[in-house]
């Protein structure tokens, strides 16, 4: 889901950075407000634990890869705005060192990774464990259902942001100059990877790592939300 | 053991286990990312390079493409999970850093309790 330079035209890429600025803005207030000292190892550790579970290429039939992002499971813990900002410090040094997603991109690729990612796992892992307790197997579940539900609505936008390029940008006679392919084509590789494998990988390394988490280290599911 | 060394330790054994990533991938024969190919790749796929693709393509030069160091693409698998070995432990390292002088910056002391 790292979108390389090349392939979302300058306007795309303009809007992306735009849309990010506010949401890293709030993410750095909410967090400064929030944030104990004493989580601070844990914003090291989510950013750390997203980076590295991202080299875990998967392979799907087609011949292609994906990966897990982990940015559910830092939401659960950090909550989400503090997950924004550990899942950006994971893609800008992809981009920057190692050339995964572009530089031109990282405002897009942060949008559906850092952003969408997180939240709407966050809240939907709120909305399916609410009224249950912190240890039960149902806030298990309702970590996977988030991480898959997370994920795919990221993939979604990145498909979406993909397949606009042909009609944003083309040569007079017809020739893409960016991403050649169209929307049907974009979503349905985006979106089909992930509902079938990638989804379920981000499901149960979330789950598995909450279910850890509950057993061991219950008290750090307790300060769910902090920021 | 305290919960975030216990963590650090499961980080440490995923920057290990990290040429799984590599190796997989290669014994299914499978490629780049759906995306993420190089404009090279892209003129094989559609007969051609889109013009602001090729372009922008080569706009940042990482010092590790691709999680290897420059001029190994054609090395064995051994030597690739050497190098993504290196990648994972200089990338955790260099999150890591940025995120202790942010964490820092943003965590307040008299927050506690």
């Amino acid at each position: 889901m790292h979108i390389p330079d090349g392939y979302l035209g300058p306007a795309t890429c303009a809007v992306m950075y735009a849309a990010m600025l506010p949401i890293w803005t709030a993410a750095a207030k909410i967090v400064k407000k929030r944030l104990k000292a004493k989580q601070a190892p844990l914003l090291a550790i989510g950013a750390a634990f997203s980076f590295v579970i991202m080299m875990f290429n998967v392979p799907i039939p087609g011949g292609s890869t994906g990966h897990a992002v982990g940015g559910v499971l830092a939401a659960i813990i950090l909550g989400p705005w503090a997950a924004c900002i550990a899942i950006t410090v994971a893609l800008v040094i992809q981009a920057l060192l190692f050339g995964d997603g572009g530089i031109t991109a990282i405002g897009a690729n942060c949008f559906n990774m850092a952003f969408v990612l997180p939240f709407i796992g966050y809240y939907i892992y709120r909305l399916a464990g609410s009224g249950s307790q912190v240890g039960s197997g149902r806030r298990v579940i309702a970590a996977g259902i988030g991480a898959y539900l997370g994920i795919n609505i990221a993939a979604l936008c990145a498909g979406v942001e993909f397949g606009l390029q042909p009609l944003f940008h083309h040569t007079t006679n017809g020739l893409a100059l960016y991403c050649p392919y169209g929307l049907k084509a974009t979503v349905t590789a985006m979106l089909g990877g992930h509902l079938l494998i990638f989804g379920w990988i981000e499901a149960i390394v979330t789950a598995s790592v909450i279910k850890y988490l509950q057993k061991k280290f219950p008290e750090m599911l307790y300060e769910e939300g902090a920021a | 053991m305290k919960a975030t060394a216990k963590l650090w330790m499961g980080i440490v054994v995923l920057i290990i286990l990290s040429p799984l990533g590599l190796i997989i991938p290669a014994h299914f024969k499978a490629g780049s990312a759906w995306g993420e190919w190089s404009a090279g790749e892209i003129r094989k796929l559609v007969g051609y390079a889109p013009g602001g693709l090729e372009r922008l393509s080569s706009l940042w030069k990482a010092p590790m493409p691709g999680y290897a160091f420059k001029g190994w693409e054609s090395k064995g698998l051994g030597n690739l999970s050497f190098a993504y070995i290196i990648s994972a432990l200089a990338g955790t390292a260099a999150v890591v850093m940025v995120m202790v002088f942010i964490g820092k910056m943003l965590a307040r002391k008299d927050k506690d309790g």
